[in-house]
């Protein structure tokens, strides 16, 4: 062929920004993790100090790690199967499903403060959903109970997560062939068996996507939960994003703060390769590529 | 983005194949079907417990935004005695009025400038990138496509201790600059992406006939590729506008004077200064959400088209 394509110049400004402001601090992450660094003076270099501390002589580290995997987990069990029950149902051809799935969408339009300002409030134990509702058993310290608040936070966070999966499971069962229903129906399979036997394994790649977003995405979950809780009460969900932004700007020890963002990208890296190695083939990228 | 044919490529010939001749409509199945029928099957049974479960989760969904509203219109004596799930007897605008005179229209305008100046260049570079990775014949090309896509998987949690460091030390700390620069950056590959796949659509022969007439590539870019790629403009913004509006990390670690407080990190300020003056508190909420709302309802499709265009098959 004889042409060639444009300069590279064209690219230079998007390269630029992507390289200083997001590449640039990706290994920043590392450096400053073998540094001393209390924000006021300058990092400086104490090896593998930092490391050591925040693995061994820490124990909350690994504490937070616990949480962050039941929090993780928990998500993963609320949000998935609503998500995908949710798409399937939008998917329908109903009216009434389409004017539903409108309103569905309303949690994405807040701000994560918007919503934590939001639950706080109907979860405060003198006024909202508990003084309103005259069940006993309903407890009224929803924020307050150690053993309550992570459930609560799971149920939170699904609640502002939910619509968005749900909308890509509705796109995805939009692309099953309806002829693949109808042949399924004259054979006599019922509507159960066609969800298990069509709908989910046309689905894989679908649920792939999602719960690769979800997982790496509850990884490194922080706002909702900084806004409704700030890790209180006992730092039962202080999980491990929290962990370092409390680590890092509420205690200024940035250095610590650092090991906690490395450890969250290593997992991070590690569970997105995980699943895509899972779902046996490369298929993640092109269904990006091709989206 | 869907082409039109996605949807049969996909066809496998599993379930029911020996049955398929038979089928009505099977041969019929490049039209687009999702228009055939409104009212499902006939004879089809209705689905109790989808429509019930459908209902449920609207209920989730909405009692919360009712509850912020028909708080939002309460005096704060209201607020503890009377029940909180019905709509207040004696409305009062008092709570916005609070709302308003405490700044709310600055830190809607900081808002503003730095959604629109973030989306605005997050646009015109990624739209330079994408037409040179998609049209570029070298290995840069494809080796930079590679390192964007990367980008897509990298936390900004974890990298805001850099980011922070970064702003310090080109003194931007505490000013608008401090977030419009960063969330460029970690805007462009998710846009890149997306703009990539509209422009290689673009016919080959619409370049070289271009070519042929002379047109350098500014000339190329500005009355072919703009043009072409509008539809991937406009979810790309939308998208990234969403993200911006509503972003809180890096508001939260970047700023801290009132001077350049964007909208969500003056919700969690209001809440401080307002303490039990709740009304006033949820007041911020809906004001902060209500731009958003009218967004939604005149770009809809696009709003949706954005948030799955990057993940979506």
């Amino acid at each position: 062929m004889g042409h060639k394509g444009p300069s590279f110049l064209m690219a230079l400004p998007a390269v630029l920004f992507f390289g200083i402001f997001a590449l640039i601090p990706l290994f920043g992450v590392v450096v400053i993790s073998f540094m001393e660094w209390n924000v006021l003076g300058s990092p400086t270099w104490v090896g593998l100090s930092n490391w050591q501390a925040v693995l061994f002589d820490r124990p909350f580290t690994w504490t937070a790690l616990g949480l962050t995997i039941t929090f993780v987990i928990g998500s993963y069990l609320f949000q998935a199967p609503v998500a995908l029950l949710l798409g399937v149902f939008m998917a329908g051809q109903q009216r009434y499903r389409a004017l539903l799935a409108v309103l569905y969408f309303l949690p994405l339009l807040f701000s994560s403060v918007a919503v934590g300002l939001t639950f706080q409030s109907l979860f405060s134990p003198n006024y909202g959903l508990s003084a309103a509702l005259p069940f006993d058993w309903l407890p009224n310290d929803w924020l307050a109970n150690s053993d309550l608040v992570m459930w609560v936070m799971i149920f939170v966070v699904g609640w502002c997560f939910v619509p968005f999966h749900g909308l890509l499971y509705q796109a995805g069962v939009r692309q099953i062939p309806q002829s693949m229903y109808e042949a399924a129906t004259i054979d006599g399979a019922g509507r159960v068996r066609q969800f298990f036997s069509i709908t989910i394994p046309q689905l894989r790649y679908t649920i792939i996507t999602s719960s690769t977003l979800m997982l790496v995405g509850s990884l490194t979950y922080f706002d909702l939960i900084f806004v409704l809780t700030g890790g209180q009460p006992a730092n039962a969900v202080r999980i491990l994003p929290l962990d370092m932004y409390v680590t890092g700007f509420s205690s200024y020890n940035l250095g610590y703060a650092s090991v906690i963002a490395v450890i969250l990208v290593a997992i991070g890296l590690t569970l997105s390769l995980a699943l895509n190695i899972i779902s046996g083939s490369s298929k993640m990228e092109s269904d990006k590529a091709g989206a | 983005m869907m082409t039109p044919t996605a949807s049969t490529q996909s066809a496998t010939p599993d379930a029911g194949m020996a049955l398929a001749p038979e089928v009505p409509g099977f041969e019929r199945r490049d039209v687009k079907q999702n228009k055939v029928r409104r009212t499902g099957a006939p004879g089809e049974k209705p689905n109790i417990l989808g429509g019930l479960g459908g209902w449920l989760w609207l209920a989730i969904i909405i009692l919360p935004i009712y509850y912020i509203v028909i708080t939002s219109f309460r005096t704060s004596e209201d607020l503890r005695s009377s029940n909180q799930l019905l709509p207040t007897t004696n409305p009062t605008i008092a709570p916005f009025i609070r709302v308003i005179q405490n700044d709310f229209f600055h830190y809607f305008t900081n808002s503003l400038i730095v959604t629109l100046s973030t989306v605005a260049v997050v646009l015109a570079v990624s739209v330079m990138a994408a037409y040179y990775i998609a049209r570029s014949t070298t290995l840069g090309g494809k080796r930079l496509f590679q390192i964007i896509l990367l980008g897509i998987a990298i936390p900004v949690q974890a990298t805001i201790i850099p980011v922070y460091y970064l702003i310090q030390q080109l003194g931007l700390y505490d000013t608008l600059w401090a977030l419009i620069l960063p969330q460029i950056a970690f805007a462009i590959p998710l846009s890149v992406l997306i703009i990539v796949n509209f422009v290689r659509d673009i016919p080959m022969e619409l370049f070289e006939s271009m070519k042929v007439d002379g047109a350098g590539e500014w000339k190329i870019l500005t009355a072919l590729v703009l043009p072409m790629a509008k539809p991937a403009l406009m979810t790309v913004g939308i998208y990234q506008a969403l993200q911006v509006w509503n972003g809180f990390l890096f508001p939260l670690v970047l700023t801290q004077s009132s001077d350049v407080r964007v909208l969500p990190l003056s919700l969690w300020e209001y809440s401080g200064q307002f303490g039990i003056d709740v009304p006033a508190t949820l007041a911020a909420v809906v004001l902060s959400a209500l731009p958003l709302l009218v967004v939604y309802m005149f770009a809809r499709r696009h709003i949706v088209a954005g948030l799955t265009a990057g993940f979506g098959k």
